[in-house]
């Protein structure tokens, strides 16, 4: 019995079925695909708006999200203090370039994370005598303390007077990547890299661990797993990878940032993105950050066109929270892979019904 | 002395508010193994309701029915439309929907009746008088003899009639109580349902104190490490963890708020909690249930 009955990685029988050779072959095209698709057509054809407004907060909630699904759709951990190891990548990243002469912009970055898997450890540790959402105490009580630090320690700030930091100039080599297309090219760099590293993770010893202790860990532990290293190890990569995830959402996205913009709801949104893009799936966390970003940019356009002066922001904002609740139950109770689970089923049946035409044509 | 039993009062009073939540979240965990993060959403329904019905002209008695029978209907609604559909998933998966459900409660409260600060006036003056010296809060003093009133007739309808006998079955055992004829629905629409009266108490209560608006959702936050403290079973456990974290918070914040530069009470109750959680998991009052590793 697994933790959330949904298969894993749903296209993963169709690529073992494939030989291993024709398997790393389309892995690396896929590959191939993707950075060419993000460093080559998405610059060339976004604008201005779509990088502030849309390309780089998605990319930066897509980072969080995949940290958060490490600890929570893979090791089963369910954490509701995400954005308080954001606020420590950010606050960390900012005081290392701050406080360290020469640092490139990228050790800043790393710092903050490590920064934030240190404190994941430690508000890790109660995982391993409690389980399941009696650990939200623990993830909670780090988001409210972590708040509360970053605005009373006048030192985190750099003894600004209301907490609030500023982004460091972002040189990489001594070029500027200040404007919009830089801070885009910037944050996918980051989560390109980060990507690659938890999909080796996650297919390898790592993942198998942490996989089988979500699903029992008494099973886990008779079978040989450390328990105590693969929770808190899962504490800590997650932990790092919503750190620069926190970096990038301070830096690259809002260029200023207060201890309260990392507050109990980005914590939410983070985990809103993993159950509707899809629990334990590496591309949910990406196709839940591109819903939750999109989503209230295209019901404002919406009810800009069609309900001008009958519904006001506020209402909008309302309206908002209804859909996420309500897609948050549908897909819990209808399917608890989210949308990559979804969407590879769809997909699976195109390919099917393409097949079988093709073999009556023949 | 006299300032520190004064804090003590004032801290054990607010406490009471704090068990009043947390009493809906324990009948619900007891009976259904549901951590109902919604609850917060539900007191913020019910007081935005009633104070809307009053503030339309409806009188207070009328206004109190409807918003009960709302209440009742919107219990039942999460029973059939929600935890039915979620039957034998993982405790974390059932915590996650009620998330959602919290997001739904507070958004329709909001488009319904506007998200604007209400006052709630039920007749309950907020005067201080003095005992031995001591300042105490009239208001606060009636919030604790409802709440008391509360428990006796939660009491009652557990221990005296039948259906408290397949509530308790249904605690105990859930699969116990099905094998021998207990309709586990029936007892679930029933919880839901008294949930939704009691966050209806508290959302009354919390509304004349702090005003209805939206922060009354977030009173669940401050429930959660009562539950801890009391044990998620417990009625009386909410009560003693209530009574424990209004107490602890408001001493902490006097005395060590100071130092540490004010504004602790956000996280000291989760700190307390966790060092509960690591000495004595069931809480005050739990069974010995939580899963350990």
């Amino acid at each position: 019995m697994t933790v959330f009955d949904a298969p894993l990685e749903p296209v993963a029988a169709d690529r073992i079925a494939r030989p291993a050779r024709q398997q790393v072959a389309v892995a690396a095209i896929t590959f191939a695909a993707v950075l060419a698709l993000v460093f080559g057509v998405v610059p060339a054809l976004a604008n201005d708006y779509w990088f502030s407004a849309i390309l780089i907060p998605f990319l930066a909630l897509s980072l969080a999200g995949l940290g958060l699904n490490l600890l929570t759709g893979y090791a089963g951990q369910l954490s509701l203090g995400t954005s308080a190891f954001m606020a420590i990548g950010a606050f960390g990243a900012y005081n290392a370039l701050l406080r360290i002469p020469h640092l490139p912009l990228f050790a800043g970055f790393a710092i903050g994370g490590v920064a934030a898997a240190v404190v994941g450890v430690v508000f890790g540790l109660p995982s391993l005598r409690i389980k399941g959402f009696y650990l939200v105490v623990s993830t909670l009580a780090a988001q409210f303390f972590v708040e509360w630090a970053f605005t009373k320690v006048g030192w985190f700030s750099n003894f600004n007077a209301s907490g609030v930091i500023s982004a460091p100039p972002l040189l990489i080599a001594g070029r500027d990547f200040s404007g919009p297309r830089g801070r885009y090219l910037l944050s996918a760099a980051v989560v390109v890299a980060l990507t690659v590293l938890v999909r080796n993770a996650v297919g390898g010893d790592a993942g198998r661990s942490w996989m089988a202790v979500r699903d029992m860990d008494t099973a886990a532990r008779v079978a040989g797993i450390p328990i105590l290293r693969s929770k808190l190890s899962a504490f800590a990569v997650s932990s790092f990878i919503c750190g620069v995830a926190g970096a990038l959402w301070a830096f690259a996205y809002l260029g200023t940032v207060e201890p309260h913009g990392f507050d109990l709801d980005r914590s939410f949104q983070v985990l809103f993105i993993i159950i509707i893009g899809g629990l334990g799936s590496l591309s949910g966390a990406f196709l839940g950050a591109a819903f939750i970003v999109l989503l209230p940019i295209a019901l404002d356009n919406l009810a800009a066109r069609f309900l001008t002066g009958v519904v006001d922001v506020g209402h909008l904002e309302n309206l908002e929270k209804i859909i996420f609740g309500g897609l948050i139950i549908f897909f819990l109770t209808k399917e608890p892979g989210g949308l990559a689970h979804l969407l590879a089923r769809r997909w699976a049946r195109t390919v099917e019904k393409l097949r079988r035409r093709r073999g009556l044509a023949s | 002395m006299q300032f520190f039993l004064e804090v003590l009062v004032g801290g054990l009073l607010a406490g009471v508010m704090y068990s009043l939540v947390a009493i809906g979240f324990v009948l619900i965990y007891k009976a259904s193994g549901v951590f109902n993060f919604a609850q917060g959403a539900m007191v913020l329904f019910a007081a935005l309701t009633f104070v809307s019905l009053v503030e339309r002209g409806l009188p207070f008695w009328p206004s109190l029915a409807v918003t009960l029978l709302v209440m009742v209907a919107i219990g039942l609604g999460i029973e059939r439309g929600v935890l039915r559909r979620l039957v034998n998933r993982p405790p974390i998966v059932l915590f996650m929907a009620t998330l959602g459900l919290s997001f739904v409660l507070e958004g329709l409260a909001q488009t319904l009746w506007g998200s604007q600060v209400h006052g709630l006036e039920l007749g309950v003056s907020d005067t201080p008088f003095e005992v031995h010296g001591v300042m105490v809060s009239q208001f606060d003093l009636f919030a604790a003899g409802t709440a008391g009133a509360l428990v006796i007739g939660l009491a009652l309808l557990f221990n005296r009639t039948r259906l408290g006998l397949a509530l308790r079955g249904v605690a105990d055992d859930p699969l116990a109580a099905l094998s021998i004829g207990i309709d586990l629905r029936r007892v679930w629409a029933v919880v839901w349902a008294v949930a939704g009266a009691v966050a209806l108490v508290a959302g009354l209560l919390w509304g004349a104190r702090v005003g209805v608006q939206f922060s009354l959702s977030l009173i669940v936050l401050k429930a959660l490490p009562v539950l801890i403290i009391g044990g998620f079973t417990s009625v009386a456990g909410a009560i003693l963890g209530g009574l424990l974290i209004g107490a602890t918070e408001k001493l902490a914040e006097v005395y060590l708020g100071l130092t540490l530069g004010g504004g602790i009470e956000n996280w000291f109750p989760y700190v307390l909690a966790l060092l509960f959680l690591l000495v004595r998991p069931t809480g005050l009052y739990g069974e010995a249930r939580v899963e350990r590793v």
